[in-house]
């Protein structure tokens, strides 16, 4: 079993914007990872590991599209478990996500993965297309969303609780396929690959980097593609046209009684 | 030449512990600082994650650290809980002497042991008779057939009442005065060995901290670390080594307290305004904010030279010194821009008050670090 995680980098969300002209200003940004990325690799963590033995039962490789010596967050997820890396370098920010989802296709298609998990958006953009497109791609089933999952390794399939807009929906899809992930794939229990004890208790959110994993994130491997080399000419269906700040909000009143207010919203919002 | 810089994997180490002690360490803090108790748990977690003995060599399972990192680490630990940090960096104390003058053997078992599982290292110097002076101490080591017989009593003993075996420090001769002085290593069960009573303390009460007491002990020549009288200059350059660490975590009090009070700042008010808008409100977060870029710079430098091997005595002091003393003073300046607040258990700053008094006492207090910085400009040059 060969599961691909795919991670990218991005602007420190917790930084404010900076604009220049009619674009967004990256130059001085911190560069951290993706959040929703951080879920997927503990997923395939949890996935690989079987816990209190030693052996693994998959593979987790990390994909990212990006400049080759801004691996940072791939280094990080190195750290955190992962056993190698896939980068493509490449300015990612100038792409759109059809040609990320086409690289990352391609990677998988390449590698002879069998499974496929992204977070179901990066926070940057929240654009939530490269795990639906690549799964079109590569003409794999998908469950996007997914809040829980089991790794039926006898049926080679998987069963995910997806969380919808009513409720959360179970479905099974066979392997090889595509996964994103949703904030509470990392709750304690979310995850059971039929292996591990199914009532064991994973900490809370994506686990820590041991110190150990740390020191031992340079020494894994990381292959390193170009677009051109895996056949991948960038499109852009998409263009920006614009990035503008949303209008600030003009300051509010405090008024003394509902009376006043219901005043106010006649004589001066006039909304009643 | 010395680089204040931080590598990535650097920054990597820190992250992973400052996020340990951020989820792990400040939520349970106040609560095992109050019952005064050894938060076994914590160190469960923190030994998983590799954040003990991360300077044991990897030749004994270790990471082989460099201290400058052991640093970057404790002071993320003390920014959680000096108490807890003083409990987790005592093992690397405790290690020190094996790995300064252990042989083989004894490297093999004891940091082999420490990387293996989760077990706990003390470091038995202070004596009740004697703290500074440690020349003084009065623990006796006597030959005995083949082997030695240790008699004696070790006082503020760090997790002392946990540790699975202790390193040390007895005399041959009391009148030899530094030249008795030898080291010793032995295992907690070894018969004759037992723990005293427990301090109940000012501050760090997570940590616990005990006297250490050995009644006709038997050692063999393999349980002493160096050779009889020559312990002396293993007690003091385990000294030079472990103080950077003691800066970093009076850089780990003052970062929490500069943060505790900024945040308060902002969000208390007074005649009207923030308190963060009065100019002496403004002076003692700005002075927080000098005593830490001090702190820092100080710890990294002094550990900057235990990792090169340059003359670092005086450094070190400097830095423990130095930064112990900043940390009580911004502690104390804490809990007055907490004002009323600042002095209940309500809020966290009058605990990294009492924290903070413990860095000017430990591993030679405040006046001792002055002694020896003199004494390397005076009488060595
Ligand atoms: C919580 C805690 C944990 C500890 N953990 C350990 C441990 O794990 N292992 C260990 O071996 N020890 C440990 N210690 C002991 C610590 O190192 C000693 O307390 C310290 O060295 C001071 O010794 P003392 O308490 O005997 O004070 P004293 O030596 O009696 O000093 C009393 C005062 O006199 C001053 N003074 C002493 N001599 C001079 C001088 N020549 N000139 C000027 N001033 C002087 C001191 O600075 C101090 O202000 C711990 C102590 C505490 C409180």
């Amino acid at each position: 079993m060969k599961i691909l995680v795919t991670v990218k980098r991005i602007p420190d969300p917790d930084e404010s914007l900076k604009f220049a002209g009619n674009a967004i200003d990256t130059s001085s940004s911190k560069w951290v990872a993706n959040a929703f990325d951080e879920y997927a690799v503990e997923t395939a963590l949890r996935m690989a590991e079987h816990i209190g033995n030693k052996d693994r039962l998959a593979e987790v490789i990390v994909c990212s599209v990006c400049p080759k010596d801004k691996r940072q967050h791939v280094t990080q997820f190195l750290a955190m478990g992962a056993d190698r890396g896939v980068i493509v370098d490449a300015d990612e920010t100038a792409m759109d996500s059809q040609t990320v989802a086409k690289l990352v296709a391609e990677v998988f298609r390449r590698e002879g993965c069998d499974l496929l998990v992204s977070g179901k958006l990066s926070q940057d953009s929240e654009g939530n297309e490269v795990a639906q497109r690549a799964a079109g791609l590569l003409d794999l089933p998908q469950a996007s969303f997914a809040a829980t999952l089991r790794w039926d390794r006898g049926a080679n399939a998987l069963t995910v609780g997806r969380e919808v807009d009513d409720g959360v929906e179970t479905k099974t899809i066979p392997l090889p396929a595509v996964v994103s992930v949703d904030l509470r794939i990392v709750l304690p229990h979310s995850v059971k690959n039929g292996a591990t004890a199914d009532d064991h208790k994973y900490s809370d959110g994506a686990r820590l980097a041991s110190l150990r994993g740390i020191t031992m994130a340079k020494r894994k491997k990381v292959d390193v593609h170009t677009p051109a080399a895996l056949g991948v000419t960038p499109s852009s269906h998409v263009a920006v046209a614009g990035v503008t700040a949303p209008e600030k909000r003009a300051a509010g009143q405090i008024v003394d009684s509902a009376q006043t207010l219901v005043n106010k919203l006649i004589t001066e919002a006039k909304v009643l | 030449m010395f680089d204040p810089t931080y590598t990535e994997e650097q920054q990597a180490l820190v992250d992973t512990a400052r996020k340990f002690a951020a989820e792990t360490i400040i939520p349970v803090a106040g609560e095992y600082d109050e019952r005064a108790e050894h938060p076994q748990e914590v160190f469960e977690k923190a030994w998983a994650l590799g954040l003990m003995n991360v300077e044991v060599p990897e030749a004994y399972g270790g990471l082989g650290l460099s201290t400058l990192e052991g640093c970057l680490i404790s002071e993320q630990l003390a920014y959680g809980c000096a108490g807890i940090a003083t409990s987790i960096m005592c093992n690397h104390l405790g290690c020190l002497p094996l790995m300064i003058a252990g042989t083989e053997a004894q490297k093999e078992k004891f940091l082999g042991w420490v990387t293996r599982e989760l077990v706990f290292a003390s470091y038995c110097c202070s004596e009740p008779e004697a703290g500074s002076d440690v020349a003084g101490m009065r623990t006796k080591l006597d030959k005995d057939g083949d082997g030695w017989r240790l008699n004696g009593q070790k006082r503020w003993i760090t997790n002392g009442g946990y540790a699975n075996f202790y390193t040390g420090f007895a005399t041959i001769d009391p009148s030899l005065r530094h030249k008795g002085i030898t080291g010793f290593v032995i295992e907690r069960d070894r018969p004759g060995v037992s723990v005293g009573k427990k301090e109940n303390k000012l501050g760090q009460r997570a940590s616990n901290t005990v006297d250490v007491i050995f009644e006709d002990v038997h050692l063999t020549d393999e349980d002493l670390l160096g050779r009889p009288g020559q312990g002396f200059p293993i007690a003091m350059e385990t000294f030079d080594k472990s103080r950077p660490m003691i800066a970093a975590c009076a850089a780990g009090l003052i970062g929490r307290a500069l943060d505790e009070c900024v945040q308060y700042a902002k969000e208390r008010k007074t005649f009207g305004v923030p308190i963060a808008s009065h100019q002496a409100i403004q002076f003692m977060i700005a002075e927080m904010a000098m005593a830490y870029e001090v702190t820092k710079l100080l710890y990294s430098k002094a550990a900057w030279e235990v990792d090169h091997e340059v003359k670092r005595t005086s450094t070190s002091a400097i830095a423990k010194a130095m930064g112990a003393d900043l940390a009580m003073k911004v502690t104390t300046d804490a809990v007055q821009v907490f004002g009323g607040y600042g002095y209940t258990k309500e809020y966290p700053v009058e605990k990294l008050m009492r924290d903070a008094k413990l860095l000017q006492i430990y591993e030679g207090t405040s006046q001792i670090q002055r002694m020896v910085i003199a004494k390397n400009i005076l009488v060595r040059g």
